[in-house]
């Protein structure tokens, strides 16, 4: 590995099996702080699998979870919320009725006595919006029903920046975006590092990868193919490393892709 | 927003490069919160409302509306007897049970559920009152405490049923209508019947407040109300929150005085029939009574966080539950305080009928609640409602009643029209959804 500094989060040699099924082989995976780090394969590569590892969904079978380089233990979604790792989910978790301010303090809501402290919320959730440099939205008293799905999307990041999270990961964050809101989304995920959280980012979409991610993890067949940087790499090869698990000196060693199929 | 404003230059990257040439296809009119920290001036704030009710939110108006066409509508046909003093005050009475009954349906209906037995559950729990008054001459205070621990065990058995063993809500209340009757004929006896002697009960809904008291209530709640109400602007406004503008909220502090107000004149006028009789006026006893009921269930579901919960489930019940919230609680907990102030709403029910029926609770009770909650603007679905609209639709459903029998309609009409009523409250509520959904709100 050629970073400098302690991973935000890392994960060394992770197993997962269902039943028979060995979706993770020995997975490594490092999220450095202030980067974003692009989670990539085809489906079925394991993707889902490994950040529901991540997000305290999926036990792990085997290998060590280090936060900040100490090593912990993820047993829940709410030990993974209390490390400060928060997970944006594909369908977003976002209530219609309520509006932004009310979204993003859902569950965790700040309160004087038994009575809401809505005027500090309020405050709060503007702050956190105006910090990540969003201008698309006029009032935080909006109804989450009256957004675009751009704009779903990015209170839905920003819920999770408000906690002073320092790892968020994105489970294919622009998947049902248009051209324009895709882009806002896109310029949110590099806010998000640039403000110093470790991000990572779920994707299909090879032009979202390039974009704004700094390193690119590819998954094959539940293992990784290849840790690089996305300097370091093309397009064509990284379509060659998720499809067949290796793009010439790239990869997994041929009897290993062979072997997965 | 038709152009980009330049990005400050600190977060100047490879990807704001690409950013400022992307086409900004954004419908919302402003940027930079524009809506929160300009003052909403009036105009700005009734455009927003039409919007809100094109797109499907009606809010109180359906109710309001009702209200409106059924008192001109029974006033021209009983212009001597429909707007006495007598009848009004009479009203108000008979509105008082169906009222506290809807608030509590107002919970349950927030998250999508429903509770068919919440009107016989009043009866069986107003049962277990009078039972104990008159069979083991307890004490009134002991004997409310133990129709309203009737309600919570009814409240958590359905709760139980519903939300740890998953039986659908309809099914579950459905089963206690049946078994809750049994109950209360068990209670009773075929065709038995136990009066209310008790003082205290019977003045709920026979007793008036002195006329200097119920004056004096009307007078500190409106100020109390515009007290609230001015203050929170204020302080909105000092720390640059979101907030209405001033005269709106002037307006409607204005409305609620003058129907405080105007309420508690009606309410005082001399009632007695001749003019030499002693004076008979006042406000009702129960009034007071729906008056602090609304204001608590007003309180727990819009300023605390149990209240915001119920919203977010009823709106999305996944999302809460990976918010951290507890699903199966909440669900519980509706049922349990539905049950209650079912319990509260049969002892009103039994004040105003001196007397325990069998029969209690049972017939279109419940009808006639969930048609005030629907009527005032509760939502069948989930995620919609407030307290106040227990109260809206409780008039509403009042009027009809208490106008059919000035008309002297017959039973079967009273039938027919209030189910007409409560299809047409669900159908508005039904076809305000699909709008709200077609436009994205």
């Amino acid at each position: 590995m050629s970073e400098n500094g302690t991973p935000a989060l890392e994960l060394v040699g992770i197993n997962k099996s269902f039943g028979a099924v060995h979706v993770l082989h020995d997975v490594d995976l490092a999220v450095y702080p202030g980067q974003v780090t692009a989670l990539i394969g085809d489906n079925g590569a394991g993707k889902s699998t490994l950040i529901k590892s991540i997000a305290g969904i999926y036990p792990v079978d085997s290998g060590r979870i280090l936060f900040e380089g100490n090593e912990v233990h993820i047993g829940s979604p709410k030990d993974a919320a209390d490390l400060g790792i928060e997970i944006v989910y594909q369908d977003l978790a976002l209530a219609d009725n309520l509006d932004i301010a009310q979204n993003m303090f859902l569950g965790r809501e700040r309160k004087r006595g038994i009575v809401l402290d809505e005027a500090s919320m309020e405050q709060a959730a503007r702050d956190t919006l105006a910090r990540l440099s969003v201008r698309t939205v006029s009032s935080v008293r909006q109804l989450v029903a009256s957004l675009s799905g751009g704009q779903r999307q990015t209170v839905a990041i920003a819920k999770a920046v408000l906690w002073e999270s320092k790892v968020v990961v994105l489970d294919e964050p622009t998947a049902a975006l248009g051209v324009a809101q895709t882009r806002q989304v896109l310029d949110l995920v590099r806010r998000l590092a640039e403000t110093g959280h470790g991000v990572v980012l779920v994707s299909h979409n090879m032009n979202d990868v390039f974009e704004v991610a700094d390193r690119i993890t590819t998954l094959y067949l539940g293992r990784v193919a290849a840790d690089v940087k996305r300097s370091d790499v093309t397009h064509s090869q990284v379509v060659e490393l998720m499809t067949m698990g290796r793009s010439g000196d790239l990869g997994l060693a041929p009897a290993t892709a062979a072997e997965s199929i | 927003m038709s152009t980009e404003t330049p990005r400050p230059a600190d977060t100047a990257e490879t990807a704001e490069t690409v950013t400022d040439s992307a086409p900004a296809t954004q419908t919302m009119a402003g940027s930079d919160f524009s809506a929160d920290t300009r003052t909403q001036t009036v105009s700005t704030a009734i455009d927003g409302y039409v919007v809100k009710l094109r797109s499907g939110d009606l809010g109180a108006l359906p109710a309001i509306f009702g209200l409106i066409v059924l008192i001109i509508l029974f006033y021209s046909l009983r212009p001597e007897t429909f707007l006495s003093k007598f009848n009004l005050a009479n009203l108000l009475v008979q509105a008082l049970p169906v009222t506290i009954l809807a608030m509590g349906l107002v919970f349950v209906l927030l998250l999508g559920e429903i509770d068919l037995s919440a009107g016989v559950a009043s009866g069986a729990c107003a049962a277990v009152m009078a039972k104990l008054m008159v069979d083991s001459g307890v004490n009134w205070a002991l004997a409310v405490l133990a129709a309203a621990a009737t309600g919570l065990a009814i409240g958590l058995l359905i709760g139980a049923l519903v939300a740890i063993i998953r039986i659908p809500s309809f099914v579950v209340t459905l089963a206690l209508f049946l078994g809750l009757q049994g109950i209360a004929l068990k209670l009773i006896g075929e065709g038995g019947t136990v009066p209310i002697h008790d003082k205290v009960i019977y003045a709920l809904a026979n007793k008036y407040m002195d006329v200097w008291l119920g004056w004096t209530l009307a007078v500190v709640s409106a100020l109390v109300y515009a007290g609230i109400q001015l203050l929170r602007w204020q302080r909105q406004n000092a720390k640059g929150l979101s907030r209405r503008p001033i005269a709106l909220v002037l307006v409607q502090v204005a409305l609620v005085a003058v129907a405080l107000l105007g309420g508690a004149y009606v309410l005082n006028l001399n009632r007695a029939r001749t003019p030499l009789a002693p004076f008979f006026g006042g406000v009702p006893w129960g009034v007071p009574l729906v008056a602090v009921l609304l204001i608590l269930c007003t309180f727990v579901l819009g300023r605390t966080s149990y209240g915001r919960h119920l919203y977010a489930v009823g709106g999305n019940a996944e999302a809460a539950r990976r918010a951290g919230i507890n699903v199966t609680r909440l669900r519980m907990s509706v049922f349990m305080i539905c049950s209650v102030l079912a319990a509260v709403s049969g002892i009103v029910a039994a004040s105003r009928l001196n007397s325990v029926t069998p029969d209690a609770g049972a017939g279109n009770t419940l009808l006639y609640a969930v048609g005030a909650a629907v009527i005032g603007g509760t939502s069948l679905f989930g995620g919609k409602g407030k307290a106040r609209d227990a109260i809206l639709g409780g008039l509403v459903i009042a009027i009809i009643d208490n106008g059919l029998g000035l008309l002297g309609a017959k039973a079967y009409l009273n039938y027919l029209i209030t189910g007409g009523f409560l299809l047409l409250a669900a159908s508005i509520d039904a076809l305000a959804r699909r709008r709200r959904s077609a436009t994205g709100r």
